[in-house]
Formats: C-alpha cells, sequence, structure tokens
C-alpha cells in the first residue's frame, strides 16, 4: 500500500519546524517514529500534503531526573524507554507497559512523543501519564507552553495541541516515597491494542493508607479515561481487598468502550475491572503496603 | 511534488536514489535496488518479512520511508553473507530446519543477528521476545530457536 503523495520536509531546529507547520497549517502533520501514521496512511485513513519529520532535530531525545520531574525528550524511542535503568528502577508503571507496546521491532522506531500526542485512545502510554500527573511541554509559535496531560486528551485523535505546535517533552514529577505504580493490560497477541488495561499510581501514608492515588483506563471510550472517583474513594483508607474490589469497580463504571472484534462492551468492562484490580495490588505491594 | 535525492550504505556499499517522498524503504530496496531477499508480507507492519536493520536497530522496512533513511546504514539479508560464507544465523536455520516456506526467513535472519549482537547468549525467553515482532506460519518457532541457539553458539 503507498500512501497518497506528500511533500517531505526534514528541519534541523524546532524553530525551523514551526514555521513549516505554521505555513502549511493543518495539511501538515508531524512525523516522529512513524508507527502510529504511516500505516494510516498507506491505509489511506489520513492524508496530509506536508510531512515534517522531527527525527534529526537534535536534542529531543533524552531520558533524565532533574528538579523533581523524569524528564523525557519526544523523539525517544520506545526501545530507549525499555533499556533505561532509570525506568526500569524508579518508574515502574513505565516498565510494565513499554515491553506489551505493539512488538520489539516497532519499539525500536516509535517514540514516546508520538505515542501521547497522536491522540489514539488504544495507546498505552497517555493512560499511564494521567496516572502519573504527568505534563507535556510543547513548542509553538510563541514559544513553550506546558499542558496537563489531564487536560491534554479532548476526544478521538484530537488534543490540546494546535496543528503548529510539536509536543517536545514529557515531564514526570518524580514520586514521593512510598509510592508504587503498575501497568495490567490484557491483549490478544503481540502488536494488538489493549482489550482493557489499567494505570495506577498511588503514594501511601506512614500508616500503610492511601495518601493519593490515580487511575487511568487504556481503550475505554473515545480518550484516555481517568477513574477518579475511584482514586478518591481510595484515599485515607487502607487498600485491602475489599477497598481494591470497591475502587476497581468504580473504575470500570467509568469506562464507556465500544464492541469489535476484542470482545463486547460487557467484557471489557469487566476486563477492565480485574485488570484495574491488579495493578492497584502490584502499586500497593510496590509502595511497601501489603 | 518534490523528488529527494538520498544516500544510503547498503551493505557496505554507497548507493543514491532520487525517490518520491512518498517511497517505502522496502519498495527502495527491492524496486529501486533490486535487491529482493527482503520480502513484503502484510504490508501493515504486523509481520517483519520487511525487516532490515537500519543504523543497528531491526526495523519494518514496509513502514519507514525511503527519504526517512537518508543518511543511514542498511543491512539487509544479502548483506549477512560474508566472502562466501553464511552468517551463523544462515547456518543456524538450515542446520536446525528453522524454514519451511522461507517466507518470513529474511526478516527472522535480520531480527535475529541483530539480537545476537546485543546478546551473545539469550535464553529462550529472549529469543522468542526478539522474534515476536515476526511472524512464521509453518515452523511454530520451535525450529526458529534451535537455530538461533545453534548461531549464538557458534558465534562466542
Amino acid at each position: 500500500m503507498i500512501p497518497a503523495a506528500f511533500d517531505y520536509h526534514r528541519p534541523g531546529t524546532l524553530d525551523e519546524a514551526v514555521k513549516l507547520l505554521s505555513s502549511h497549517g493543518d495539511k501538515a502533520k508531524v512525523l516522529s517514529g512513524g508507527m502510529s501514521l504511516l500505516p494510516m496512511l498507506k491505509l489511506r485513513l489520513a492524508s496530509f500534503a506536508h510531512l515534517v519529520d522531527i527525527g534529526r532535530i537534535p536534542g529531543l531525545d533524552y531520558i533524565k531526573e532533574e528538579g523533581g520531574f523524569l524528564k523525557i525528550g519526544a523523539m525517544t524511542r520506545q526501545a530507549a524507554l525499555e533499556r533505561s535503568e532509570l525506568v526500569r528502577t524508579r518508574y515502574l508503571i513505565l516498565a510494565d507497559a513499554v515491553p506489551l507496546i505493539a512488538d520489539p521491532l516497532v519499539r525500536n522506531r516509535g517514540t514516546l512523543g508520538g505515542n501521547v500526542a497522536n491522540g489514539d485512545p488504544g495507546n498505552d502510554q497517555p493512560a499511564i501519564m494521567l496516572a502519573l500527573g504527568a505534563t507535556f511541554v510543547a513548542r509553538g509559535p510563541k514559544g513553550e507552553r506546558s499542558v496537563p496531560a489531564g487536560q491534554f486528551y479532548k476526544g478521538l485523535y484530537s488534543t490540546a495541541l494546535a496543528p503548529n505546535e510539536i509536543l517536545t517533552e514529557v515531564r514526570i514529577p518524580a514520586p514521593p516515597p512510598r509510592s508504587g505504580g503498575a501497568y495490567a493490560k490484557l491483549k490478544r497477541k503481540t502488536g494488538d491494542f489493549a482489550v482493557a488495561a489499567a494505570a495506577v499510581q498511588l503514594t501511601l501514608d506512614g500508616k500503610g493508607a492511601v495518601e493519593r492515588a490515580a487511575i487511568a483506563l487504556t481503550n475505554a471510550g473515545l480518550t484516555p479515561v481517568e477513574a477518579a472517583d475511584a482514586a478518591k474513594y481510595l484515599v485515607g483508607k487502607k487498600p485491602d481487598e475489599k477497598t481494591i474490589a470497591e475502587a476497581s469497580r468504580m473504575a470500570a463504571a467509568k469506562s464507556s468502550p465500544s464492541a469489535d472484534r476484542r470482545g463486547s462492551v460487557e467484557y471489557k468492562k469487566e476486563m477492565a475491572r480485574v485488570l484495574t484490580a491488579r495493578a492497584l495490588l502490584k502499586a500497593v505491594q510496590r509502595a511497601g503496603g501489603k | 511534488m518534490a523528488k529527494h535525492k538520498i544516500s544510503v550504505t547498503v551493505n557496505g556499499a554507497a548507493r543514491e536514489a532520487e525517490v518520491e517522498s512518498r517511497l517505502l524503504l522496502v519498495h527502495l530496496i527491492r524496486e529501486v535496488f533490486r535487491m529482493t531477499g527482503t520480502h513484503v508480507g502484510c504490508d501493515t507492519s504486523h509481520c517483519g518479512a520487511c525487516t532490515v536493520i537500519l543504523d543497528g536497530n531491526p526495523v519494518k522496512s514496509c513502514t519507514v520511508l525511503a527519504v526517512q533513511a537518508d543518511g543511514s546504514k542498511i543491512t539487509t539479508v544479502e548483506g549477512l553473507e560474508q566472502a562466501g560464507k553464511l552468517h551463523p544465523v544462515q547456518e543456524g536455520f538450515t542446520e536446525k530446519h528453522g524454514l519451511q516456506c522461507g517466507f518470513c526467513t529474511p526478516g527472522m535472519l535480520m531480527t535475529t543477528s541483530a539480537l545476537l549482537e546485543r546478546n551473545k547468549n539469550p535464553s529462550e525467553q529472549q529469543i522468542r521476545e526478539a522474534i515476536s515482532g515476526n511472524l512464521c506460519r509453518c515452523t511454530g518457532y520451535v525450529n526458529i530457536v534451535k537455530a538461533v541457539q545453534y548461531a549464538a553458539e557458534k558465534m562466542r
């Protein structure tokens, strides 16, 4: 399958890239790893007159802790996240998720920036960023601005990014002590999107009760779904079998998946409940609770 | 639509081409360079038959634009054999019956040779994970795993 014809641009700097996007408006699209965009162009589900490849712009590929944040450059490949000692030891929610994204060959090309900026509710990292309370840094003609992940997703493939803005960095607050995170995903096979998946990040207080929590679901609606009520319910409570079961039930009630070959609505909601419970349990264990 | 002049190194040889933006890397390799060892399978970045090594990493060449590879080093299945001697993974696939119809084999060889560059002594689990983006409809993967283990031993 051949994509419809387009012009390809390879700017050397972010400013140049923003200028190109500004001059072509919604006829242009940012090309990062291309693992979602190129298949869509090939299937002719989308077409753009201009692709602006940010893959050669220096300084967009890094994973570092700085000023209380984990900062990840938008062009950081999934494979780099997978191999990162920092991610593997300190950000287990991401370490859980990355090996479950697509397959190893796709992860050699696909980027974190592309995964979160694409606005596909089937992508895994948006829900994780909601759970982590991440902020997305975007560069546009007027300079840089930050958008909390919670305000980023507007609809199916629709985000807070203007057509001439480029997501440049993902900023994740470093978790305080007694924190734990986990991602639980059910998929039919390697390379498939989630039937259902749950991202959990929580912090326990000195007595083992939940001090704060966030729960978000993948492929549970037109955008990643934050289950704020379920998370709020947990705060102040001991995360035992009973409270985890109730929070999972509340989270699943927030999901509104559609039926497809991955299953019926009922099945997907039930799986959202089961996976939320699993992620909660793992996150609690990782936070040092029981 | 303007064409782009690109330079790549394929199996150690410098090559140039003038390409349309939308030309896929796999078509550059097969149709422009006339190297047909790299196969087009599903054409939807699932099956991995089109796998080539791009600057050290195995990637699905049906989902990379030729123009994105400008300036890169590419290794295809034709580049595995050196001075008339098969690469250990090629020898392994022969010795251990790692193929039946052979359609997925070029991709399997590229992915597994890249694995062995990074990990000299992969476990069975690591081999299976490494080839999880390469589909084989014939072998059930058992002999592919054996072939890679054979190659790993050979390379140590």
